[in-house]
């Protein structure tokens, strides 16, 4: 096997993306055994799986391009999920947004979802080629999370009084955190450049136009704020991102070095 | 003159097909009690696939590898599947799937009582998968040659499907058996637990079961309880051997043939059954919250559906 060269600014690329995929996918695992019909079972545990697949690849990618540390250790996918503080995380917010009731639930997947599709459309050209091999992949899984998101955010927003004003109020609460995945830093700038990263500004149109579609036919209304919470690819969270982490990472933490 | 032949009756035609090893299908005419068997067998099997959830599900966020989770989840989502088919099958015998999740949220029908055990460490799904699933497999595989077409051909996926989880539950004890002090203490304390309530999954003792002689005439059963049994004692003790674990039967013995095991405290059985084990509430409760809570979103989809009809 050659080694992989280091390239830290793509290996915080790639572990933002890994982090958003193993983060939304811990969410969605809290559905397990509680979804509204057996069929969601089956469906959401699907999403869940694509994203930790993702993740799985994304975080190994980001340990080889970071390189060895001073030990000489590289490190492994679940050294980076489970053993990093959350300042270390990365993900955007919206991942992390509670899931609430099934409404909130899919209108968070909507909004990601969305932003998926052209994101994984792009990279698939990325010239880094362990993320262009996972967007190859990726963008089919996206697009089924998509759709299937599009269908409920559908019969949720068209379906009864109650689903509606749910509805509302679930894409209410996670629209704001929409903001922050079009956001561009020195990172972004320079990968940009490079062509390993996806243009923020270049997917914004249309994510915009795919959730404001499914939005109208829903009956809903897009939300309108001037809030925009910021600071997950920062390492700066919200208050639950803490038991999160806490739930997925104890029982690796207490048995430290042990092989599962 | 032609001679006359007796006539046979309906009942009678049929048990000539069941004897003949062919199939009954969803059409074909067929005896009440047959129908009313198979709609209970089926619906309970349903009912354990998705209480199996829970006890599992409860480890998925907490699982200590992204490997190990991506197996979880998989396995979880074969469970709802599995559910998918079977309450599938049991519609085709007229049955339908809302009445029979409500006869589970009342109480009018049972699960499997191993769900009723709680899943207090890692191991517990390492051993879930090596023991339950494997008793599941060998109550099921019979299954595979039932006389009902449908239910027999849900479980041949049923069955393939289980046996990867045997394997990764096996899989994932010899891993905690190889492993730390603390992980082999683990594993043995969840053989300890679920070694008695596995050997019960396959029921009473074939003198105290009352359905059995009427279901084997039927070929919806083929083995019997303490048949299947033996089978997966004899299977699983050399697992536990070569996995180093002590099987927690002090009267478990080699007869030159079989692994034959002490007594089975039935009373244990009955007091699960009658819906005083660790979790028997806790698993109902859960079970009916995710379903009320649903309600809305299942009434969306419908209210939606009549609109875009």
């Amino acid at each position: 096997m050659t080694a992989v060269q280091t390239d830290t600014d793509t290996a915080v690329y790639a572990l933002r993306l890994g982090d958003d995929a193993l983060v939304l996918a811990q969410r969605l695992c809290e559905w397990a055994a509680r979804a509204p019909q057996l069929e969601e079972d089956v469906a959401l545990l699907n999403l869940a799986l694509d994203l930790l697949g993702q993740a799985r690849s994304l975080l190994t990618r980001a340990g080889e391009l970071a390189g060895p540390d001073p030990n000489g250790t590289v490190r492994t996918e679940d050294d980076l999920a489970y053993l990093r503080d959350e300042p270390e995380f990365c993900n955007a917010l919206l991942m992390e947004v509670q899931s609430g009731d099934f409404g909130r639930t899919m209108a968070r997947q909507l909004l990601v979802s969305a932003w998926q599709v052209p994101l994984w459309t792009a990279l698939a050209a990325s010239a880094d080629e362990g993320i262009a091999g996972v967007a190859g992949k990726a963008v089919k899984e996206a697009a089924y999370h998509l759709d299937h998101a599009r269908s409920w955010v559908l019969r949720l927003g068209d379906g009864t009084a109650e689903s509606h004003r749910r509805l509302q109020q679930g894409l209410d609460d996670v629209w704001p955190y929409a903001a922050e995945l079009f956001e561009r830093d020195a990172l972004l700038d320079r990968l940009v450049e490079r062509g390993v990263a996806a243009d923020p500004a270049l997917l914004e149109p249309q994510w915009r136009a795919t959730v404001q579609a499914v939005l109208a036919e829903a009956t809903l209304t897009v939300p309108e704020t001037t809030w925009r919470p910021t600071g997950g690819r920062r390492g700066q969270h919200l208050t639950g991102f803490g038991y999160l982490l806490a739930e997925l990472q104890h029982l690796h933490r207490s048995h430290p070095g042990a092989t599962w | 003159m032609t001679a006359v032949v007796p006539a046979r009756t309906p009942e009678q035609e049929f048990q000539d097909r069941i004897d003949a090893d062919d199939r009954v299908e969803p059409r074909d005419w067929m005896p009440d009690g047959y129908r009313r068997t198979l709609v209970r067998q089926i619906a309970q099997h349903a009912h354990s696939e998705i209480i199996g959830m829970q006890p599992e599900g409860n480890w998925i966020t907490r699982a200590p590898s992204l490997r190990r989770k991506v197996i979880l989840v998989a396995k979880v989502q074969d469970e709802a599947g599995h559910g998918l088919y079977l309450y599938g099958a049991a519609e085709t015998l007229g049955a339908d799937r809302d009445e029979l999740l409500d006869m589970l949220h009342t109480g009018r029908q049972k699960y499997s009582t191993i769900f009723n055990y709680p899943t207090t460490s890692w191991a517990d799904v390492a051993a879930i998968g090596w023991l339950v699933d494997g008793a599941a497999i060998m109550n099921q595989v019979p299954l595979t040659r039932c006389s009902y077409g449908p239910y027999a051909r849900a479980m041949t996926r049923v069955c393939k499907e289980e046996s990867f989880h045997q394997r990764q539950g096996f899989e994932a004890m010899m891993t905690l058996c190889h492993g730390t002090a603390t992980q082999k203490r683990m594993a043995q304390d969840a053989l300890d637990r679920w070694w008695w309530p596995s050997l019960m999954m396959f029921g009473p003792n074939d003198d105290a079961s009352p359905h059995s002689a009427q279901s084997m005439a039927w070929g919806i059963k083929r083995f019997s309880n303490d048949e299947l049994r033996q089978r997966f004692v004899d299977a699983t003790v050399p697992q536990a051997q070569f996995l180093g674990l002590t099987v927690p039967d002090p009267d478990l013995r080699w007869d030159g043939k079989h692994w034959i095991s002490g007594a089975i405290d039935w009373t244990e059985f009955q007091t699960v059954m009658r819906g005083d084990g660790p979790c028997n509430r806790e698993r109902l409760r859960h079970r009916v919250a995710a379903h009320e809570d649903g309600a809305w979103v299942r009434e969306a989809a419908a209210a939606y559906a009549d609109k875009h009809r």
